[in-house]
């Protein structure tokens, strides 16, 4: 148990001590140590607890839950001064309510709310636990280069790095917390320090649009903490359990309401439709806050809590919605990101459709949805992370987040280019990840429930049409260019790489992963699991095998073609000889410029954003009346 | 023997009789297709470079260009009077010429224009052309071996 | 010798030489619906052979290795297909070889092979739902994704039970086999408004490629015809046969749709027919 305290306290006390921390060079060594303690102690974890089922911990403190109100009332306090001084009216009464709610349960049934096993481990929270650990603190490391390169290029915004990198650790200490949970008020706790996380760090620019959306995401998210709290309050005023692993083994019908409300907040939090505008609107945020919050971790917070549900939700009427919610989230937002030509943007909607994904498969509960479910999360984590974080970078570079100026980014930005392209592989190509889960899925859908297949169909065409048609972006020389790579901080290039090659690992591992702590996980939830059959990892590695000898089959500049001669692309004969131009009418040179097809009139957000938000408010009624009645 | 001679067909600054004639060639009619003959675009693809018409500023660097771009072994064939010669506008100040003014011509084919049967005639001729240019190309990959 | 290796070493050996015969067929019937002698039926392989003696030139130096990978992709795909294995992967390793095919394009950096290489990708949406509901549905049928199994199933022929998929799937298959009116990203005849799409910055060799991997393809596409007949798979081998001259005969009597048109009406025909019969299945379990 010392190794979950350590986790959940460490990262509080780098966090103090990066908050007094003026100079970068002094800052830089201290995440640097503190990312890698943090990554050892993970590892130290799994090594120690990964084939255990599940572990529950006492925990001696009676201070602690006084402690938790206090901050809980501070931070109150602090999101309606803020509100107030931006003049944002309805963030204060959700605050009030939820303060009020936490305030008047606290004193009236706090002597009976000493949970005997506040914290817990199981497999899944180990898997949350060092994807938090692993990815968060390489995001954090490459959040050392990446807010130098903001703050020399982005004169204008003040440099607060002394409490983004104090809110970061903070943070991550959240999230252990959220992972290793069993009392659902220490969830709570947790879940709403990561609100507030969000909120400060999405405001980091200081300007109107970031502060703006920044509300609307602390709006949307109180809405789901509010629910989470009522939920709470209504599970032990009628079954007089707190803890989740009690929650988990009443009867379905008993705890209904109270786990509804509690999805409502997992749905918020994952960004699900029809609460999906806050995610879309914190890509104003730098890069590793969208990384790090609002792809691979903090989200992935409402997917777990979800996903921890499953069991619940399995074969009932209100699992079907929270399928379908999932589902239809996941296509809509599949043909929204085909319309965006911002990089961060298409990336967000990719992220909130594979949350809904995982969304899905918790709503199915079936053993092989569960299995799908978390391949999922493993998978999304890290290959999304890795877009994230190279797109950072290649848009400080080229100072655009415009996918058509990233045209050509592999003569460009060569190293950059190979990542994007092997995270983009990974996100839907076979052998990779993301097609096992998506495979995974498929198969759990078809055996619960096919009519669900619909959505996942069309959103997996959807999905290979804009990311086929970036990758090709990148890969397309319309016009010469020069490499512009140099200059680029190792901070940044070290978690880059080691992300690719965890990609690559995770893909090629994921087997013995999934033998070792997924599957008895699910095994010892439903008693038995889902697999990935001999046959087919075979020819998987097989796959695998060929795709790596790809990189090394490309002639290099440096080959003397001997049979292969390089000549002028075709254009009806009026180029320009040796360029990629040609001429024009009235002997104007005109350049070979091209761009993708975005198909704005049919899958743009102005077609399709408001309909999806409407039927999914529609789904989310239907939903809420059918858990009252 | 050459038996799938894909085509490219330029119209220099033909009055467009001799083109009109080349693809009556792919109708029903002389049906060049039984010959394995495709009328392609594109030079990449193609073996046989049909040029009607003559060569003026404009087009000189056109047909170079076009001409590059194809791969050897290829043949060059100048379909009537216009591309063999300049024809009857051979007199003009902006006429250069025939494409020989700029590329290898391998084969000439006459007329007025020029009949299907005679551009048909040409392009057996110039599968034979082609068919030697194939053979020097591999002795000579064979001597660089 | 063990019938998954044999199968697919016939399969490696064998499609190409029936891909071509089957294409040569093709421009001789569609000639003589043209009122036309067309030319022999071995004329596709004169026309590989004698790519393969022409050189190979390129706009960037590593676009061929893409084609390469393509085929090789391509021929797996159809190699585990013939093996029996698990009909899900066969489709993914098929849309891994065609990814492959679609980066091609955009590798030339030309104005012709990029317009090329988006439709391919609209292609490949178009008719990804109903090739996916076509996997659940032939699952739903034959209780298992193996096509070895499949291929010897106990169910009446599958197609009684699949006849909504059956259909859809003949609609995308116009798509799959580049045939009008869906041959919007390249099309075997003669000039498009794109020039050759795709395939217009590919000579000699690298084209004669991609022409074997079509033909890899299409044995593939039909193999997966046929076993909407299993277990009678001569049945099978000659319905896929008939859907060919079927398709050939659509070929020639349609003109070249949008893309509007081919990606929503195949996204309705998968919808209506494709998931409309998955549904069918359900309810009546």
């Amino acid at each position: 148990m010392q190794s979950i305290l350590f986790l959940i306290l460490f990262p509080l006390v780098v966090a103090l001590a990066l908050s007094l921390v003026r100079r970068d060079a002094v800052r830089r060594w201290i995440v640097g140590v503190s990312a890698l303690v943090l990554i050892i102690a993970c590892l130290e974890l799994l090594r120690n607890h990964y084939a255990v089922p599940i572990h529950l911990y006492q925990v001696n403190a009676d201070w602690i839950r006084p402690l938790m109100q206090f901050i809980e009332l501070g931070l109150a306090a602090y999101m309606i001064s803020l509100a107030v001084r931006h003049k944002k009216w309805l963030i204060i009464p959700l605050v009030l309510a939820q303060a009020g709610l936490g305030l008047w349960f606290e004193l009236s049934q706090g002597h009976r709310l000493a949970a005997i096993f506040p914290l817990f481990m199981n497999q899944l929270s180990l898997i949350m636990a060092l994807i938090i650990g692993i990815i968060g603190n390489l995001i954090a490391v490459y959040a050392l280069g990446y807010m130098r390169d903001y703050h020399a290029q982005k004169k204008d915004v003040p440099d607060k790095r002394r409490s983004f990198f104090f809110i970061i650790f903070i943070f991550l200490s959240a999230m252990f917390g959220i992972s290793f949970s069993n009392d659902l008020l220490w969830l709570y706790f947790f879940w709403e320090i990561t609100t507030v996380c969000s909120f400060i760090l999405i405001a980091y620019r200081g300007d109107r649009e970031s502060i703006d959306n920044a509300f609307l995401a602390l709006g949307f998210n109180l809405v789901g903490g509010l629910a989470m709290l009522l939920g709470i309050v209504i599970l032990f005023l009628h079954q007089g359990i707190f803890e989740l692993d009690r929650l988990l083994i009443q009867g379905k019908f008993m705890v209904m309401a109270p786990v509804m409300l509690l999805s409502v907040a997992g749905l918020v939090k994952s960004a699900q439709l029809p609460f999906s505008s806050w995610l879309l609107g914190a890509m104003v945020a730098p890069t590793p806050v969208s990384a790090l919050l609002h792809s691979s971790t903090m989200v992935k917070a409402g997917v777990y809590l979800l996903v921890k549900l499953g069991p619940v939700f399995n074969g009932t009427y209100a699992g079907l919605l929270i399928a379908l919610i999932g589902g239809f989230t996941f296509m809509m937002t599949s043909l929204l990101a085909i319309s965006q030509r911002d990089a961060k943007k298409v990336l967000a909607y990719s992220t909130v459709a594979n949350l809904g994904l995982i969304v899905m498969c918790a709503g199915i509960g079936t053993y092989e949805s569960i299995w799908a479910a978390i391949l999922l999360i493993i998978f999304h984590a890290v290959a999304k992370c890795l877009l994230f974080l190279c797109v950072g970078s290649v848009a400080h570079t080229i100072i655009s987040r415009d996918i058509e100026e990233m045209g050509g980014l592999i003569v460009a930005m060569p190293r950059s280019a190979w990542l994007m392209l092997i995270g983009m592989a990974g996100m839907f190509l076979a052998p990779f990840g993301m097609l096992i889960s998506k495979w995974a899925v498929l198969v759990a859908v078809i055996d619960a429930n096919p009519i669900l297949s619909f959505f996942l169909l069309y959103g997996s065409a959807a999905t290979l049409f804009f990311w086929v048609k970036w990758m090709g972006k990148l890969l397309s020389v319309n016009q010469p260019r020069e490499n512009i790579e140099t200059g680029i901080n190792r901070t940044i290039w070290l978690p880059l790489y080691i992300l690719g090659f965890l990609m690559m690992a995770v893909c090629l591992f994921f087997p013995f992963v999934s033998h070792q702590m997924i599957e008895p996980y699910v095994i010892s939830i439903y008693g038995l699991s889902a697999t990935i059959s001999r046959g087919n990892m075979i020819i998987m590695i097989i796959m695998m095998g060929m795709l790596f000898l790809f990189p090394f089959s490309l002639p290099s500049k440096r080959d003397k073609m001997k049979t292969t001669r390089l000549v002028d692309i075709y254009m009806g004969g009026a180029n320009i000889p040796g360029s990629k131009t040609f001429l024009g009418s009235a002997g104007a040179i005109r350049e070979n410029a091209f761009q993708n097809y975005y198909l704005e009139k049919y899958f743009g957000e102005k077609i399709l954003l408001y309909p999806s938000i409407f039927l999914a408010l529609g789904l989310l009624i239907v939903l809420m009346i059918g858990a009252v009645a | 023997m050459q038996k799938s001679p894909w085509i490219i067909h330029y119209d220099g600054s033909s009055c467009n009789g001799c083109d009109i004639e080349v693809l009556a060639a792919l109708t029903p009619m002389y049906d060049v297709e039984r010959f394995g003959v495709i009328n392609t675009g594109n030079p990449k693809h193609a073996d046989i470079f049909l040029i009607t018409g003559s060569v003026n500023e404009q087009n000189k660097s056109v047909i170079r260009n076009i001409y590059d771009q194809m791969p050897n072994p290829k043949v060059v064939l100048a379909v009537g009077i216009c591309a063999c010669t300049g024809g009857i506008f051979r007199e003009c100040y902006n006429v250069l010429g025939g494409p020989d003014k700029v590329i290898p011509v391998d084969l000439y084919v006459m007329g007025c224009a020029v009949r299907p049967e005679a551009i048909i005639d040409g392009v057996v001729k110039a599968l034979e052309v082609w068919e030697d240019k194939r053979r020097e190309m591999t002795r000579k990959r064979g001597l660089k071996v | 010798m063990r019938k998954d290796i044999l199968i697919p070493f016939f399969y490696v050996v064998l499609a190409p030489l029936l891909g071509g015969l089957l294409a040569g067929v093709d421009r001789r019937i569609t000639a003589r619906l043209q009122g036309r002698f067309g030319p022999p039926i071995l004329q596709p392989f004169y026309d590989v052979a004698k790519l393969f003696c022409k050189e190979n030139l390129v706009a960037h130096r590593t676009q061929t290795a893409y084609i390469v990978f393509f085929l090789v992709f391509m021929v797996f795909t159809g190699g585990i297909f013939y093996a029996g294995e698990d009909l899900l992967l066969v489709i993914f390793s098929m849309m891994l070889a065609n990814t492959f095919f679609v980066l091609a394009g955009y590798k030339g950096g030309a104005p012709y092979s990029s317009i090329g290489a988006e439709r391919e990708l609209l292609q490949i949406m178009a008719y990804e739902p109903m090739i996916l509901f076509y996997a659940m549905g032939i699952y739903m049928a034959s209780k298992t994704f193996y096509v070895e199994q499949i291929a010897v199933t106990q169910h009446p022929m599958l197609i009684v039970s699949l006849p909504g998929v059956f259909l859809g799937f003949l609609y995308v298959l116009t798509i799959k086999l580049r045939k009008s009116p869906f041959d919007l990203s390249t099309s075997h005849h003669g000039h498009q408004e794109i020039v050759k799409g795709i395939t217009t910055e590919f000579t000699g060799p690298a084209l004669g490629l991609i022409e074997i991997a079509h033909w890899y393809e299409n044995i593939l596409l039909l193999g997966l015809v046929g076993l909407f007949f299993a277990p009678n798979l001569w049945l099978g081998a000659l319905a896929a046969l008939l859907v060919y001259f079927l398709e050939i005969f659509i070929d020639n009597a349609c003109a070249r749709a949008r893309w509007q048109l081919t990606v929503f009406s195949s996204w309705v025909v998968a919808a209506v027919l494709g998931f409309g019969n998955i549904l069918a299945i359900t309810l009546f379990r």
